[in-house]
This record gives C-alpha cells, structure tokens and sequence, in this order.
C-alpha cells in the first residue's frame, strides 16, 4: 500500500479485476507452444503456415507505391472504394452468376477476419445459437463468443471427406439457432462442398430459418471442378452472407483486405459495426486489391497452378510414406490421419518437430473432431515439400 | 503450355519420378514423353542459371548489334548460320527495328571480346556495320533476379 498525494491509500494495480470475462475464459491459442519452438530451432521446414508462400504480384505492389506517390492516403467511404466494389460484382457474376448491387450489397472489410466478426455481431442476440462445423479454422467461436453468442459445433468427419452432413447440423439445431457458419474450401481440412453437398442441407436451413454465413475465402483454390457457394441455391441468396477476399487467391495477406456480400439489410447492419469500428478499409490496400482484381488473373491462376501440382505430389507422398490421407479438393492444406500409429496429434506434431524438424499443426487445434489429424499446408516451395516428406519418413520409420 | 516443359523450363533437374508426381502420372508415361520431345529437338538441352558474379574468375558478356545486307536466296539465314559456328556466340537472333541481327558474345576479357569482333565477325561478308555493348550487370536472367535481397520471412506458424 502506498499513499497517494491526497492521503488515500491506491491498491495493487489488477490488471486481471478488469478483464472482460469473454475475454478471459478464452483459451491460449494451440498453436502458441508450436511457435515458440520453430522460431529457436535451426533448420526447421515448416508446413505450419497458413499463407500464400508467393509475394503479392509485382504490378499490384507498384499500383499501391502509385497511388501512394499520388497522395491517396485519406479514409474512402464507409463500405469501400465504389470501383472496387463494382469490379467486385462483376467477378461474382462471372464465378457464381449472382447480383449484388455494389451500392448497396458489397462492404469492403479490413481482412475476411473482419468481416466474420461484423458477420456475428450484426445478426446476433445474447444466447443465439451459431452452427459451427468443426474442425474449423479458429476465430470462429471466439467471433461468436464476442457477440454474445453461442458456438455449436458440429464435427465432420474422414470418412466423409469432411464434407458437413446435413442430419448432423439438423441434430445440433435448438430453438435458439440463428445461423450456419459454412467454411469452405476448408481450413483446415482442404474439404470441398459440391452443389449437390450444399442442396443436402438447404433444406435444414429452410425448415429452421437460419441465416448462412459463408465464410469462401479459399473459393478461388477449388482444384476439382468449380467452387460451390450455397448462395447459389435457388432462393438462397438472400438468407446467406458470403464472405471472401484477396488474401489467399491473390497472396495477400498482409493487406487485410475482404468483403461481404448479401441482403442490403445484412450488408447495412454490418456496415455499421464497421463504420464505428473500422471505418473504413485500409485505401492503399484497396487501390492494390483493384488492380489485382483488374488484373491479376494471370498470376492467380499461376499460383493456383502451383498449388495444384504440390497438392498431387505432397499428397500421394503422404500417402505413399504412409500417413493416410483423402484427396483434399481445394485451399492448400493436406489433412493427413496419424491414427494408425500410435499418438495423439498433439504428440505427433511435437515429436516429429523436436527429432526431424518439422513443423506441422496439430489438428486437435481446430477442435476435438480434429484429433489424430495433422495440418500440413503445401503453400511452400516444392524442395521443401519433398525435403519435409522425406524426413516425416525417417521420424516413421523411428516409431 | 504442355506441363512437363513448364516443370522442366524451371528446374533442369526435375526427375521423371518428381515430375510424375506433380502431374498425377505414371513415371514411365512421363520419361516416355520427355524421350519423344528430346527425340522431336523440342528439347534440346539441359542448362544451369549461373550467377557468374559471385564468382572470383567470372566472363565478359557483351550483345553486338549487327547490320546485315540480305542475300539473294538465303537471306539472313546463311551469314546468321556462320556467327552461330563460333564457340564465342551464345545466341544470333534476328531482330527488327534499326539493327538486323543481335549476338550475345562470351569471351574472358573486353580485348578479347574486342578482337573477336575485329576478327572474326566484321570481316565476314555481308556484315555491314558491327557495335558492340559490353553488359556491365545482369539483373533478370531467364526470369530469375539475380539482385534478389533476402526473402521476406512469413511467420513460421499461422492458423
């Protein structure tokens, strides 16, 4: 106890006493610990990185050194600079054959992360239910938490390729639930959702009137066939948000840019949580998203072309040194099953980073449905892949 | 662009057995492929990017820019084909624009590129006129920076 200068004694500052209690019961994220030991060790290929390995294409860096030579640098409206998100619409009407009024439809967010949350805190009451297949990629149920909502996860599982099954979602559904969460391509399973998968359950969402939250971010890293959103289903486009951005189609993650897309009440609630959260969106980072959606085909498709050929090679050289895996169909991420030997993921991951050196995600991370599960992205160099093949090997042949 | 020239175009080394397994092939349908475009002289050698300025005992590199009268019959071809027999050339392309053809030149010193060209490329008939520019850096070879810095670094795990 010390005494102040008008002689009232101050506490111990405690800093915990003012901690929102959400906030507090959150758990340390899983992959802390993993972090902490890859970044001291010497030598480590890590298959633990959820971003693009390419740097973003060279004449989107000089449009946003431009219009930084030009002065742009002050806020832009609200929901986003208007070109971008016309050119926005246009590229949703070539990939999904949807309008969306850029007016009125279209919110350009700092990062797909953001527009999640807004997502949650523009739809939710204290108590709603938000249907979460799991494994998932980890914001999710913290975003709904911070609403005031509750995450009910539902898992998915090896044997159906992780694909969410629509008995399941049905089964978890109370008289609380107001909303899907949908996450596909997967993080972090690399999962898919066909047409077909997606009208399995447009009937769940019908009989319950949910709102689907369509979290597509990887949309553009669909290997097989073309990306399905359920927004496509006929008479499903007004009740689903689709949430997207440039981070992993075009490798820019470090922009922070995304975008909403749906009903203009959805669109106009969520803008204003970010009217008075964000503001606006990043306005060099916007100027570099246009240009690359202007023009950044070429080079996307480069990158996907890449990806795809280190899924094929990374994934039947799982397969073929004996880690087990099904044909992951989009993001860039392998899934790859240690059940047969022995560990938990958490072991497994842990062992073959401390005695071959390198880095996996335990997928125990993305929740329980994702224990005797591995995360390994192939966003790295193809060298890489085969060196990290190899010694997953070697650790194999030790067990 | 055929799949096993583009893995190929950007790494020589690429083995049958890597190759086959970027593509999603059998090994041997592959190594039969590449047989058939060696075959073809669709391929016609495997070459290694050398930065030569990291090394000590490096080459003088020089493009000559060279006017050329046209021959009755064989055109450029017949003058073009003989600066393309000397060890020296690297490349003879055929340009437009004020010069005819564009050689790039590899000898040990700047005299020695210089009395190359006074000897053996100027007097030949049909040369008109020669000049020479000797390349003082490289930056881009192939596609690849060679000026590359240090690789930005991404953090090592991200969920």
């Amino acid at each position: 106890m010390k005494q102040s200068l008008k002689n009232v004694t101050i506490p111990v500052w405690n800093a915990q006493q003012h901690l929102n209690q959400t906030v507090k019961g959150m758990p340390p994220s899983g992959i802390r610990k993993f972090f902490d030991l890859v970044s001291e060790m010497e030598g480590a290929i890590s298959l633990g990185v959820g971003e693009p390995d390419f740097v973003t294409p060279w004449h989107v860096r000089e449009a946003c050194i431009y219009s930084l030579e030009s002065g742009n640098t002050h806020y832009t409206s609200n929901k986003g600079i208007p070109e971008l998100r016309e050119v926005i619409s246009e590229s949703v009407r070539c990939d999904l054959g949807l309008t969306y009024d850029p007016a009125e439809q279209i919110l350009i967010t700092t990062g797909v992360s953001e527009a999640v949350d807004l997502a949650f805190r523009a739809t939710l009451n204290p108590g709603d239910e938000v249907i979460v297949p799991e494994p998932c990629y980890v914001a999710y149920t913290p975003d709904i938490l911070l609403a005031g909502g509750v995450a009910r996860t539902v898992p998915t599982r090896l044997e159906d390729e992780f694909r969410l099954q629509p008995e399941e979602v049905a089964a978890a559904v109370t008289d609380k639930t107001r909303a899907l969460l949908l996450s596909y391509p997967n993080n972090p399973t690399g999962a898919i959702m066909t047409r077909s998968d997606l009208e399995d359950l447009a009937d769940v969402v019908v009989e319950n009137d949910l709102l689907v939250i369509s979290d597509e971010v990887y949309a553009k890293l669909t290997y097989t066939g073309s990306h399905a959103s359920f927004a496509q289903l006929e008479g499903m486009q007004d009740r689903t948000i689709i949430l997207n951005g440039l981070s992993k189609s075009h490798a820019m993650t470090g922009w922070r840019i995304g975008y909403a897309m749906g009903d203009p009440a959805l669109v106009g609630a969520m803008t204003k949580v970010h009217q008075y959260t964000m503001l606006s969106a990043p306005t060099m980072a916007q100027v570099a998203a246009l240009e690359a959606m202007q023009k950044g085909d070429e080079e996307m498709l480069h990158m996907k072309h890449e990806y795809n050929l280190r899924r094929r090679m990374f994934v039947s050289g799982l397969n073929r040194i004996g880690l087990d895996c099904f044909e992951p169909r989009g993001a860039f991420y392998a899934f790859p099953s240690v059940k047969a030997w022995g560990l938990s993921s958490e072991e497994f991951a842990e062992r073959l980073l401390k005695e071959q050196k390198v880095a996996v995600v335990p997928g125990s991370v993305f929740g329980p449905s994702g224990e005797g599960l591995l995360r390994c992205s192939y966003a790295t160099s193809r060298e890489e892949l085969i060196e990290a093949l190899d010694r997953i090997e070697k650790f194999l042949a030790s067990l | 662009m055929n799949e096993i020239l583009e893995i190929l175009s950007e790494n020589a080394k690429a083995t049958t057995s890597e190759i086959a397994a970027l593509l999603g092939r059998p090994e041997a349908d592959v190594a039969k492929e590449i047989r058939d475009l060696e075959n073809a002289g669709v391929i016609r050698k495997y070459i290694t990017l050398i930065n030569w300025e990291k090394l000590d005992q490096s080459f003088v590199f020089a493009v000559l820019e060279l006017k050329v009268a046209l021959q009755r019959k064989t055109g450029y071809d017949a003058v073009a084909e003989r600066i393309a027999n000397f060890s020296e050339v690297e490349s003879v392309r055929l340009i437009s624009g004020d010069h005819d053809l564009s050689v790039t030149v590899r000898g040990k010193s700047m005299k020695d590129i210089a009395y190359f060209v006074a000897e053996k490329i100027a007097p030949l008939e049909g040369v008109q006129s020669t000049c020479t520019h000797f390349i003082l850096r490289s930056y881009k070879e192939h596609g690849v920076i060679l000026t590359e810095k240090q690789k930005p670094q991404r953090l090592v795990i991200t969920p």
